[in-house]
């Protein structure tokens, strides 16, 4: 028999990041589908072409300015490219979006050191950048055209979005507009960003992670969470200028931030009490923007900033060795 | 019995493939290959020359020293050569004596009396003569265990036998259970304990019962853990059974316990009543590369090769290794002899062993839930790749089990443990200058 060496352990768990990355792909199938079904075949060009090209991008740099020749994609700018065709309106013109896929892996991501080394997530990074950079596209909604398949999305009428509504003429005109807007943002044929907007398919996609044991609950709970029980205090002092808290959690990019974007391991915190922290605090920072600063939706820069302290929570929620407990010493 | 589940741990396929098959006796090979250095602590000192004529349980390395124990033939024959090879565990060049087997046994034994009728230092001197160590693999001298400076009330006797593919300990209790409790309760005497557990993982219900048996006779309780890889790491037996943490940097004694395996035990028992020297040893010969899995006795120097073709070799490429897969050690060659530390030949086929390049760290946190000393492992690595060795000993590096289950875990293949091995070395040879 050929003797192999190797350290030890000499078995390994099956899981890869490629693995991760795929079932990651997976859990976003749903609203994946949805937006498609929603705003048509222009919005299926948008998920495939971004994914493929932020692949090329990721193969290139590797391939040519690391001179890594064994290179093999893990996927993960596949799920970087989903994840910020998710958060932009479905009408946005093919460049403006190829623009925020180069900003989203190449500044996100590969200038830190590609995968694990980005400090932000680097999908985030990648709306930042356009929402800046085309303030009027990326707020330019196209009004749900379910079922029709050939209308590109952005020969739709335009129209407001809840939060959007919310924030310009008040939640009154908004509850006008969307009727019945607890269940139709928990089921999500409602305009907003092109993956943000079903709750329900979200959820059915974070479960999906959460069986396979790719995340863990901490985070969404804690972010979720803060977000209803501030939002009702809000609501609680005054009803008719804030949505109820149970809306509050189902509208605006609150399920798509809170389950998968917050959620990336590379960005947020080690220990599950670290998790906590991170999550309680994009809670906070969503509802002060939403309620207090001046834009409708405060997401994107909630986890933007929680990403900056993870350092620094990862430094003050280190776990007891064991071994130093203090009834022993 | 309350027991304390530790925190971590990691759920690897258990493939205890040779649990129901009985501890066998092997045929004698021809010739016997021991490496003089059996044990941790100081080598002993070789009193035998090429062509001395040796007898089974003759001496023939003296310790060294008090953490060092004598090495005796293992059968009856001649050395034929003295050679230095690298060790399979250290690396290192180490001095190795092949004996070759010339007759049946003429036994060159110790003095005997049953085992009750010795007094706790008589216990302590037999078991250095004898040779004995921690036959669970970690070598270390058995008589230094029952030697505490502290006061110690209680013994734990490791059955917990947590690495996957590995039987014999399971085997050990189901067939030798009397023996095993008879040494547990020499090992109380010595150190002056009054208390005894067993502890053993859940999935070996024969054994559990065959020593809960035994056990009742000689006031020695079996205490059920959970099978959680790595349950049978010293620090985490003491834990589940007393709640007791060994602090960090401390021994067992710390806290008020020995533990010793149920097989040393078994050796220890053998060398009291019998006056046996530890010159055999019980090991798994298992994995998907071998036909036959199967539990043997043989003797210490018996070349790997004859236990492989015992159990018929049936890959054609992959991993010998010396041990469990989680903490084992894959040879480089099938012609040396195992040692006292061997506790199992597992052999895994290309196909189980290989895995893909390592990749980026992705903070997956799964080494971190899965490290049973709380560290965190990533971490750890990415100091280790600056070369930052005081920043890892001050993130408890030292503490540090090697279980190996964050490299199990890990979805970026990244060989952790390899890692933190070599960064001990250098913090150790740091601290000594």
């Amino acid at each position: 028999m050929k003797l192999l060496t190797g350290p030890a352990p000499h078995i390994h768990d099956t899981i890869s990041t490629r693995r991760i990355m795929l079932d990651v792909l997976i859990a976003l199938t749903p609203s994946a589908i949805l937006a498609v079904l929603m705003w048509g075949w222009y919005m299926l060009l948008l998920e495939i072409g971004s994914m493929a090209f932020a692949e090329f991008l990721e193969f290139f740099v590797m391939r040519v300015f690391r001179k890594k020749k064994d290179f093999v994609p893990d996927l993960s700018a596949s799920v970087t490219a989903l994840l910020l065709v998710f958060n932009v309106p479905a009408g946005i013109s093919w460049w403006t979006m190829a623009s925020g896929i180069l900003v989203a892996i190449i500044i996100g991501k590969e200038v830190f050191g590609g995968i694990g080394n980005n400090p932000f997530n680097p999908a985030l990074v990648g709306r930042l950048f356009m929402y800046i950079s085309f303030p009027v596209a990326m707020i330019t909604w196209p009004q749900v055209n379910w079922l029709h398949f050939w209308t590109p999305a952005y020969d739709v009428a335009t129209t407001a979005t809840p939060l959007g509504e919310a924030k310009l003429h008040g939640v009154a005109a908004a509850t006008q507009l969307f009727h019945n807007l607890t269940w139709t943002s928990f089921l999500g044929i409602i305009p907003g960003s092109a993956g943000e907007t079903s709750a329900l398919l979200l959820i059915i996609g974070f479960l999906y992670l959460w069986w396979r044991k790719i995340v863990s609950y901490e985070i969404p709970v804690a972010y979720i969470g803060t977000t209803f029980v501030l939002s009702a205090i809000f609501w609680l002092a005054n009803p008719s200028a804030y949505y109820d808290p149970l809306t509050s959690i189902m509208v605006g990019g609150l399920m798509l931030g809170a389950l998968f974007m917050a959620t990336d391991p590379v960005t947020s915190p080690v220990t599950p009490m670290g998790k906590w922290i991170f999550g309680i605090g994009a809670g906070v920072i969503t509802v002060l923007i939403r309620y207090v600063g001046a834009y409708p939706e405060g997401v994107n820069f909630a986890i933007i900033l929680m990403n900056a302290l993870v350092p620094f929570i990862n430094q003050f929620t280190k776990r007891r060795v064991f071994g130093t407990m203090k009834e022993n010493v | 019995m309350l027991v304390w589940r530790f925190k971590g741990g990691i759920h690897p396929p258990t493939k205890k493939l040779a649990k129901d098959s009985k501890i066998e006796n092997l045929k004698p090979s021809k010739t016997y290959s021991l490496f003089v250095a059996q044990n941790s602590g100081n080598p002993p000192k070789l009193i035998v020359q090429v062509g001395s004529e040796v007898k089974t349980g003759q001496k023939i390395a003296e310790a060294d020293g008090f953490v060092s124990v004598p090495l005796h033939s293992p059968v009856t024959g001649k050395v034929i050569e003295i050679k230095k090879e690298k060790h399979p565990v250290t690396g290192r060049p180490a001095d190795i004596v092949v004996i070759e087997r010339t007759s049946d046994d003429e036994w060159v034994k110790l003095s005997a009396k049953p085992y009750t009728e010795y007094t706790p230092e008589e216990i302590k001197k037999r078991v250095a003569e004898a040779g004995i160590v921690g036959l669970g693999g970690a070598t270390f001298p058995t008589h230094v265990k029952l030697s505490p400076s502290k006061k110690v009330d209680t013994v734990i006797l490791n059955g917990a036998e947590c690495e996957p593919y590995l039987t014999i300990d399971q085997r050990m209790m189901v067939e030798y259970a009397e023996e095993i409790c008879k040494g547990g309760i020499a090992i109380a005497k010595s150190v002056g304990a009054t208390k005894i557990f067993v502890g053993i993982e859940e999935n070996k219900p024969d054994a559990i019962e065959s020593m809960k048996k035994a056990g009742s006779a000689f006031g020695i309780e079996v205490v059920v853990l959970p099978t959680k890889y790595p349950q049978g790491s010293e620090k985490h037996l003491i834990y589940a059974i007393t709640k007791k943490q060994v602090p960090s940097g401390g021994l067992p004694m710390d806290v008020g316990v020995v533990v010793d395996n149920v097989s040393t035990a078994r050796a220890i028992y053998r060398a009291l009543e019998f006056g046996e020297p530890l010159i055999e040893r019980g090991l798994t010969l298992t994995g998907e590369g071998v036909k036959n899995q199967k539990n043997v006795f043989a003797r210490i120097g018996t070349p790997i090769s004859d236990l492989l073709d015992y159990a018929e070799v049936t890959s054609e490429s992959g991993r010998v290794i010396l041990g469990g897969p989680m903490t084992g050690v894959a040879v480089e060659s099938i012609q040396m002899g195992i040692s006292k530390g061997t506790s199992g030949i597992t052999v895994l086929p290309e196909e189980i062993v290989k895995k893909p390049a390592e990749t980026n760290c992705i903070r997956c946190y799964r080494c971190v839930e899965a490290c049973p000393t709380q560290l965190e492992p990533y971490l750890l690595y990415k100091m280790f790749k600056k070369k930052m060795f005081n920043e890892m000993k001050e993130a408890h590096l030292m503490d540090c089990i090697e279980c190996g289950s964050c490299a199990y875990v890990c979805p970026a293949n990244i060989d952790h443990v390899k890692a933190f091995k070599t960064a001990k070395l250098v913090v150790r040879t740091l601290g000594r200058r």
